[in-house]
């Protein structure tokens, strides 16, 4: 039955040529998103100083000093010691890591999670579908720091539990916007097409509807990057996230917290401008990206 | 409608029911109960005393037996014994209501306050200068931890006016300056997060509106820009700005987990933290529950006022 397939009427280069490449697409996002390109700077900066931390540190960022605590700013120590003496530069240098490590990894964990349940859910569908949304309604009806300080808790302080309990909230975001997306997709006539072709069903949902939510996959993880390196530093002010000797943002605020604060306003300062500035960067490549893949969320949060 | 909040309110019970069911099976899972941390700052295990408070607290139990004794106690209105104060739950949980209740309340009115009017303004005047400084801060807003906000703000006040803010809680019948001071500050810093989110959707909402017809008529009419944009324009607006303060109401409870912490005020929220570290389960699970109400009927109230705001939606 099979018949030989036909070349195609359109030479392939033509068409080809009508798809800009990378670097122009690069320059046109620079050129209509300054903001969101300044984002991706700052990101970009962080993702640096997290690699080469070990290169930037000026001391070691876990080595106490009891001669020179709560030390101001200086030429040694550019941006002072804390109360056991250890250089805040160095640790907000090497809190960068820790930041992206467990913010990417709950990120992508959550996401990954969560999408593979939407695409399941919307491309089953029926009752399945139905209950796997009741299902979410309950884990997201919890605030998201709620749920993650009762997940943080019972799985214990180290950096894979901090991770794992930021990417649970995160899950029914996730899979709400695959779902969506993949209802839609579903629909199409190529998924008719290759379902007519006998393709089995598994096969159609990860090959052939699965590619199609890149888009708002990359849309969701940046919008998500921000708020999951917030909790993390949050949990951590808490005592309840990364655990010592990782320098995390949100601890070195926790133990600075009242008491050194107005002998030492460096020590409250600095960390707190590390993490807004990061989720800042994130939120504006976020929004930028949003507008430039998925059109319809314009506006939207 | 009738049949449509039934429905939402058969959903809203079952949705609770599941919640309690996760909440209490992660503190289950969790790794250590009271009486391990009991016996660790005492340094020493004696197992058979173990057993016994075990017994006493009613842990030796199968867990479905423990659960199915916590939603008895829920509709009797008893909420259990505190493990670590040893008095009844409610009478912990009591106090701490009205602290988180009112700070909630007042930061929720900050962001609505803040949010909207410069929503409005950054949409009429949209990519003017006021326009872009409005987004920057709002931006600036979300990204900015609220404890931190919160810790900042504490420190401004001691470098540059040389006033501590009142760090233990005062009582609004004791002094009620003292009292609205110490509110306001916290109220603010969670408050400014929460209008950034509502600034962003006023302005989009607002800006989708402005390009319909009926506002071209309204303008064309020679009605004044005060009437076109506040009775014309933000009349349709307005519900999208309305979602989003019901789901900032659920947020903010989260926010002021830290919030209150930073600002030493006896409430829910801070005192959540202590429980769940000490594994004092009767106080965490019914925190958790009681949050847990709180979100979803602020969503099922937001759902209820759609048909109040825009006589357009029907209830199916």
């Amino acid at each position: 039955m099979a018949r030989p397939v036909e070349a195609l009427p359109v030479p392939i280069a033509a068409a080809r040529s009508t798809q800009p490449g990378w670097a122009t697409t690069f320059a046109r996002f620079v050129r209509r998103k300054p903001l969101g390109a300044a984002g991706g700077a700052i990101m970009l900066v962080m993702v640096l100083t997290a690699i080469f931390a070990p290169w930037l540190q000026t001391h070691d960022p876990i080595a106490t000093n009891a001669a020179y605590t709560l030390g101001q700013p200086s030429a040694d120590h550019w941006l002072g010691t804390d109360h056991l003496g250890r250089d805040i530069y160095s640790r907000i240098v090497h809190g960068a890591w820790v930041s992206l490590l467990v913010g990417l990894g709950s990120t992508l964990l959550g996401s990954v999670l969560g999408g593979i349940i939407g695409l399941l859910s919307g491309y089953i569908g029926g009752k399945t579908d139905l209950i796997t949304q009741r299902f979410l309604d309950i884990l997201q009806g919890l605030p998201l720091l709620v749920l993650a300080l009762v997940m943080s808790a019972s799985l214990g302080p180290s950096i894979r539990n901090v991770i794992i309990a930021i990417s649970i909230p995160i899950i029914p975001r996730a899979a709400r916007v695959i779902r969506a997306s993949v209802l839609s997709i579903r629909e199409m006539q190529y998924v008719e097409a290759a379902r007519a072709l006998g393709v089995q069903h598994l096969r159609v949902a990860f090959r052939h509807i699965l590619p199609n939510t890149v888009g708002p996959f990359i849309v969701l993880c940046t919008a998500q990057l921000g708020s999951a390196i917030l909790v993390e530093a949050t949990l951590s002010f808490l005592g309840m996230g990364v655990p010592e000797p990782y320098p995390s943002w949100g601890r070195m605020l926790s133990v600075s917290a009242a008491e050194y604060a107005q002998k030492a306003p460096h020590l409250v300062l600095f960390p707190g401008l590390a993490i807004s500035l990061a989720v800042f960067g994130s939120n504006l490549l976020g929004d930028a990206l949003r507008d430039t893949l998925d059109p319809r969320l314009r506006g939207s949060r | 409608m009738k049949s449509y909040v039934a429905q939402r309110l058969g959903i809203a019970v079952l949705t609770l029911v599941g919640m309690s069911i996760v909440i209490f099976l992660l503190l289950r899972l969790a790794p250590g109960d009271i009486v391990d941390i009991l016996f660790s700052t005492a340094g020493y295990v004696n197992e058979s005393e173990k057993q016994a408070i075990m017994k006493e607290l009613g842990l030796d139990r199968p867990y479905w037996v423990q659960y199915v004794e916590w939603m008895r106690q829920i509709f009797v209105g008893d909420l259990g014994k505190s493990y670590r104060y040893d008095i009844p739950a409610w009478d912990v949980i009591r106090p701490l209501l009205p602290v988180t209740i009112e700070l909630a309340i007042l930061s929720l009115l900050v962001a609505v306050v803040l949010g909207v009017p410069t929503g409005v303004i950054s949409a009429v005047r949209q990519d003017t200068t006021l326009d872009y400084v409005m987004r920057v801060l709002s931006l600036a807003g979300l990204a900015m931890p609220s404890f931190w906000l919160g810790m900042v703000i504490i420190l401004g006040m001691v470098t540059w006016l040389g006033w501590i803010p009142p760090l233990t809680y005062v009582k609004p019948t004791e002094n009620f300056r003292a009292h609205a001071i110490q509110f306001a500050l916290p109220a603010l810093a969670v408050g400014y997060r929460s209008s950034a989110l509502i600034m962003r959707i006023t302005r989009s909402a607002l800006l989708e509106v402005m390009r319909e017809d009926y506002i071209r008529t309204a303008w064309a009419k020679g009605q004044s820009e005060r009437v076109v944009i506040w009775r014309h324009a933000l009349k349709n607006s307005i519900l999208p700005v309305v979602t989003v303060i019901g789901i900032e109401f659920a947020f903010l409870i989260g926010g002021l987990v830290v919030t209150e912490t930073v600002f030493n005020l006896p409430g829910v929220a801070r005192f959540l933290v202590q429980a769940i570290l000490w594994r004092d389960y009767p106080i965490v699970q019914n925190l958790v529950m009681f949050i847990a109400i709180v979100v979803i009927l602020s969503n099922l109230t937001v759902d209820m006022l759609y048909g109040v705001l825009d006589p357009r939606v029907r209830y199916g």
